[in-house]
């Protein structure tokens, strides 16, 4: 395989774990475990309803910039980033 | 001195401040570009982003939505926020290495066809019209209450203020204005968000307010919970499991909406470098996460304290800010059992109240309290947040119908003034026949913007998510699936909105789903459809295919694309 193809499957490989949390946080936590969750307590918030209208925000902010610090660093890596 | 005093000086003195910025960036240069290019820092780059995307549905109606919908009102704060990391993980990037301009042509290119650039262009037309229709009513609703006149009224002024400022030229040097929009916006949200956090919980950040105890000791939430209850609705977090599906759709139209509207994706072709195109779908996000986050206790704040204030009290010794609003016709109270008192109630038969959620930002100052110069302020920010996407959105409605319908379609060998002209005059067209539209929208400023998105999301999202992650996609499978999604969006959308003429019932939704989350449904048929045509029909050239290809590695990308604003 040429360096290419191994920079491209890596990419799919962060895409596939960043975006299984974005799903996680906001689909799941916030919408379709909410109920279940709201049973726990975030200080004076109900977990589920602090994901759907707190949490997930903050952990789409980090997804970014994570996703920013590994292709950098991947680029870097496979020589493809623009100088 | 009064609100109105204070309105009307900040209202004055933000808008000679966007003309100024305007008049002294086109001093700098002859031409005008919608620059996010080397001059501009990423951090200012996002900003203008996070302006130009925060709209008067964030700003104005998105916390008076929340407050009534308690735990369901997370779709908006979700789906308003989690399309950008789609934005900056699946398109950003390889748009600004694939270098186009805007979406149509992006469109046009990777699948070498006129007519898919037609159809997309189409499509950015309809979005962008049905956005800026819900900036209309924002406008309106403002200047309403702070003018003294009714809805109507406040609508037609509003007319006049975005035409005004859009021939004026508040569009060109537009990145920084944006940059000051943005400025003005989040203090105005902020600020109030923090006086009432203070009275509330004593707690400086209201995103740690809302899930603090009051001053009586209670957590604020159990408070509201216990108030809601009371009343007869759902408690303020609970799960309102019959709408769980309907939740989901929206949330994922919102989001993939996010990711397809065509004025949010026209910043990205414009940075600098490819990886710049990452990070500045970063910092936006960031900046528009401090608004989304205090939205949600705005909104908490706001309903607790209506209850407080109104809810079985005698009308006669209503505060004033609620005589105020009922001139606007946007708040009402009809005393069904004549005993004088307010009756707030989730029984509609029994409840006397009526509020207009689109109020909820404007009026929780007074509601609150607060001096009146914080209420003069945050009709300058709902209004620097409506103008800031207005102008973004008549950018994108006049370079499609001047660069992407005439120059690259219907006359290629078109004037310089003419294109000119033609830019003018599809503004003028836009911003009049938005605001007729406005006046009798389908819905609240946010569910109308919400629709946009629906429509989208089952348009351009699979286009250009299949333009670059699947090589053997097509003409024929792109060109097929955009129809048939937004069609099908478009059908459903008119059947069961009654204001747009539908006949159809809440009770005909398929599977539950509302019209604002359909748009998700119509973005599998057109992923469907194209991928099936797609595979039934002949491949893209070679050259094609290496195009595909190239745009997947950030190395060798051209000079960014500039915008000219004419």
């Amino acid at each position: 395989m040429n360096h290419k193809k191994v920079y491209w499957k890596q990419n799919l490989k962060y895409l596939a774990i960043l975006l299984s949390i974005w799903f996680g946080v906001s689909f799941l936590c916030g919408i379709l475990l909410a109920d279940f969750l709201n049973q726990f307590y975030l200080g004076g918030f109900p977990l589920g309803f602090w994901f759907a209208h707190q949490g997930s925000i903050y952990v789409f902010v980090c997804l970014i910039f994570v996703y920013v610090y590994l292709m950098n660093r991947l680029d870097k890596k496979y020589h493809l980033d623009e100088g | 001195m009064d609100a109105q005093f204070w309105t009307y000086l900040f209202v004055g003195v933000t808008f000679a401040l966007y003309i100024s910025i305007a008049i002294i960036s086109k001093a700098g240069s002859t031409k005008e570009f919608y620059i996010a290019g080397s001059g501009v820092h990423p951090l200012a780059n996002g900003m203008a982003t996070a302006a130009d995307w925060m709209s008067a549905a964030s700003f104005i109606s998105m916390a008076g939505l929340i407050a009534f919908m308690g735990f369901s009102g997370g779709q908006f704060l979700m789906g308003w926020t989690g399309g950008y990391v789609l934005l900056a993980l699946l398109l950003a990037p390889y748009l600004r290495k694939f270098g186009k301009y805007t979406v149509p042509d992006f469109i046009g290119e990777r699948y070498y066809s006129k007519n898919a650039r037609l159809v997309a262009l189409i499509c950015a037309l309809f979005v962008s019209f049905t956005y800026v229709v819900g900036q209309m009513k924002g406008v309106g609703v403002a200047f309403a209450r702070f003018l003294d006149v009714p809805y109507d009224t406040g609508v037609l002024i509003g007319i006049g203020i975005v035409f005004f400022y859009a021939v004026l030229g508040g569009m060109k040097g537009i990145t920084y204005t944006q940059v000051a929009q943005y400025c003005i916006l989040i203090f105005a949200f902020t600020v109030p968000a923090i006086f009432i956090s203070l009275q509330f919980t004593g707690n400086f950040f209201p995103q740690m307010g809302l899930g603090s105890r009051t001053n009586d000791g209670v957590f604020l939430l159990e408070q509201l919970n216990q108030l809601t209850l009371d009343l007869g609705f759902d408690q303020y977090t609970q799960v309102n499991k019959q709408n769980l599906t309907n939740m989901f759709f929206i949330t994922a139209a919102l989001m993939f909406g996010t990711a397809g509207l065509p004025h949010v994706i026209v910043r990205f072709f414009t940075v600098p470098k490819v990886r710049h195109a990452r990070l500045s779908a970063g910092w936006a996000l960031l900046f528009i996460a401090i608004l989304y986050t205090t939205a949600p206790a705005v909104a908490a704040f706001a309903r607790t304290n209506i209850i407080h204030t109104v809810s079985e009290q005698p009308y006669e010794y209503l505060p004033q800010w609620f005589k105020n609003w009922e001139g606007t016709g946007l708040l009402s109270y009809e005393d069904k059992n004549n005993d004088g008192l307010v009756q707030y109630r989730a029984d509609a038969s029994a409840n006397e109240l009526t509020v207009d959620r689109d109020i909820i930002v404007l009026a929780n100052p007074e509601i609150a309290n607060l001096p009146p110069w914080v209420i003069g302020l945050v009709v300058a920010g709902g209004l620097a947040a409506a103008l800031s996407t207005a102008a973004g959105l008549l950018l994108v409605i006049s370079t499609s119908i001047s660069h992407d319908l005439l120059k690259k379609n219907l006359r290629p060998n078109i004037s310089e003034k003419n294109e000119l002209w033609a830019a003018r005059i599809s503004i003028a067209v836009a911003v009049v026949g938005a605001g007729l539209a406005g006046l009798n929208p389908p819905g609240f400023v946010a569910e109308v913007v919400a629709l946009a998105f629906g429509l989208a999301a089952s348009s351009f999202f699979p286009a250009i998510i299949l333009g670059i992650f699947d090589k053997r996609m097509n003409r024929e499978g792109a060109v097929t699936g955009m129809i048939s999604g937004i069609v099908f969006t478009m059908c459903y959308i008119v059947y069961f909105k009654p204001q747009l003429g539908g006949i159809g019932t809440p009770e005909g939704y398929w599977w539950g789903i509302s019209p604002e989350g359909i748009g998700t449904l119509g973005m599998l048929i057109n992923f469907i459809v194209a991928v099936s045509v797609s595979r039934l029909t002949t491949k893209p050239s070679q050259k094609i295919q290496a195009l595909t290809e190239s745009i997947r590695y950030p190395k060798g990308a051209g000079k960014p694309k500039e915008i000219q604003i004419r």
